[in-house]
């Protein structure tokens, strides 16, 4: 019964934190750049709005996968909720990437598939230092349920330093922010239209920004788990984090899917197998 | 009388949803821009409100280039009969409720080409247009109460939509 209420207490809350985030995004990024910035109710006004209006899809198969788009990222984030296995957090959440780019690429429009192969590309590029990550946290651990992590004794962040610079660096790709913002973009960085979400329209795309949210959320609770031992410092962590992400995104223009790819997987994966290595003598050898 | 009660207070959340849903429709226009025929003078007074000066953001308004995320068009200049099935053909491919802008003398009503062998007139030869914005070019801030102006309007559009009337123009 404690656990029904909790699930669906994340389902309720974690769109309203989630829309706020974003709210604050925006009103940051638009002081950044020396302007005013729309209210920070603004994302919920956008959803209501894409909610109200009329609904055209080229394909139904679209409705679907925008669906289950969101219901993987909820899934996921319940899964997190309620201390599962993070390896199988992994895979939902992989499975809820797939099912957009499927969404996409359902239709003729050249830049909807384009911005599909983007995201398919970035999907590369992050999935083995997300599991870097995670292998990382089971060898000082010694268990992948989130149960276990969080009673762990220790800062994780000081067993794993490499690991969360790697994740940090990851987080830029998962949350499409700016030098790897290929597949599609927030606020009118206009280059292949609007890359993936360009033949969703209306509620459909409604569903996509609230499974974003819930993305959002998952993704900073993940950036928590490396404060664990004490809840206080692990909220300013996500916000810190966060509000790296946004200087990131606005200090910084886009490169190309061969550079990321380069980058991520020389710099990013190299310093998450160092911290894993120094990790497996330290625990499993010693 | 409990159940009673239960519906009256389920009715009036309803309402309340149905007020916040509407409202949320003028809260934030998002616009796609085409430039008809223009001479380019209206196209960089309407680039110009995107600017830290005039900032058209802190209303909500975002550019999405995207006629399939928009609801208001924005044209500038006159219509011809080159890019008269391409000013269509973005007009249907945007969900219900719409709206459309005209801005500068051109787009109004023809300007100085009305009575040109080569041109149709303004974009309401081929559209229907609901705020007319003349100028030549019009300032930014007249850009940006026009839009205004044609966000109000979704609200009143939204509430006349009914399902029959509704063309699914881009579904094949």
């Amino acid at each position: 019964m404690k656990e029904i209420g909790l699930v669906l207490l994340t389902i309720i809350i974690a769109p309203i934190i989630g829309g706020l985030l974003t709210g604050i995004d925006r009103k940051i990024t638009a002081r950044m750049q020396n302007r005013f910035g729309p209210p920070i109710l603004q994302p919920f006004y956008d959803l209501f709005k894409l909610f109200s209006k009329e609904t055209i899809v080229v394909s139904n198969t679209q409705i679907l996968y925008a669906f289950l788009f969101l219901v993987f990222n909820v899934v996921a984030l319940v899964m997190f909720v309620l201390k599962m296995d993070l390896l199988l957090i992994l895979f939902v959440l992989a499975f809820a990437v797939t099912a957009l780019i499927l969404g996409a690429m359902s239709t003729n429009s050249p830049y909807s598939r384009i911005g599909a192969h983007r995201e398919l590309i970035s999907v590369l590029a992050y999935e083995p230092i997300l599991i870097a990550v995670i292998i990382g946290i089971y060898f000082v651990t010694g268990s992948f349920n989130v149960d276990d992590v969080i009673k762990y004794n220790n800062f994780l962040i000081f067993e794993l330093p490499f690991i969360f610079i790697a994740f940090t660096y990851v987080l830029t790709i998962k949350l499409r922010k700016s030098p790897f913002d290929l597949s599609t973009s927030h606020h009118a960085h206009q280059e292949i239209v609007k890359g993936i979400t360009t033949e969703f329209a209306g509620p459909v795309l409604g569903l996509i920004e609230l499974g974003h949210w819930y993305e959002l959320v998952l993704l900073l609770l993940f950036i928590g788990l490396f404060f664990a031992k004490n809840i206080v410092v692990a909220i300013i962590a996500m916000l810190l984090g966060y509000f790296l992400e946004i200087l990131i995104d606005n200090i910084s223009a886009r490169l190309t899917w061969k550079i990321m790819l380069r980058l991520t997987w020389s710099i990013a994966l190299g310093l998450a197998l160092v911290n894993l290595i120094w990790v497996y003598i330290k625990y499993r050898l010693l | 009388m409990g159940i009673y009660k239960i519906q009256v207070i389920i009715g009036r959340i309803e309402v309340r949803f149905k007020v916040i849903f509407r409202r949320a429709l003028k809260k934030s226009p998002w616009i796609v821009h085409y430039d008809c025929n223009s001479c380019n003078g209206c196209d960089i007074e309407i680039l110009s409100t995107l600017t830290p000066v005039y900032d058209i953001e802190r209303f909500g308004i975002i550019n999405v280039g995207n006629p399939k995320h928009a609801d208001i068009l924005v044209v500038s200049g006159s219509v011809n009969h080159r890019n008269a099935r391409v000013l269509k053909n973005i007009y249907e491919q945007m969900p219900h409720p719409k709206a459309v802008v005209a801005i500068g003398a051109c787009a109004c009503s023809g300007g100085i080409f009305k009575e040109c062998y080569n041109t149709l007139g303004g974009a309401d030869t081929v559209i229907p247009v609901d705020v007319y914005v003349p100028g030549c070019a019009p300032r930014p801030e007249a850009i940006m109460e026009g839009i205004l102006k044609a966000a109000q309007m979704l609200e009143e559009k939204k509430k006349n939509m009914k399902k029959g009337e509704i063309l699914n123009a881009a579904k094949s």
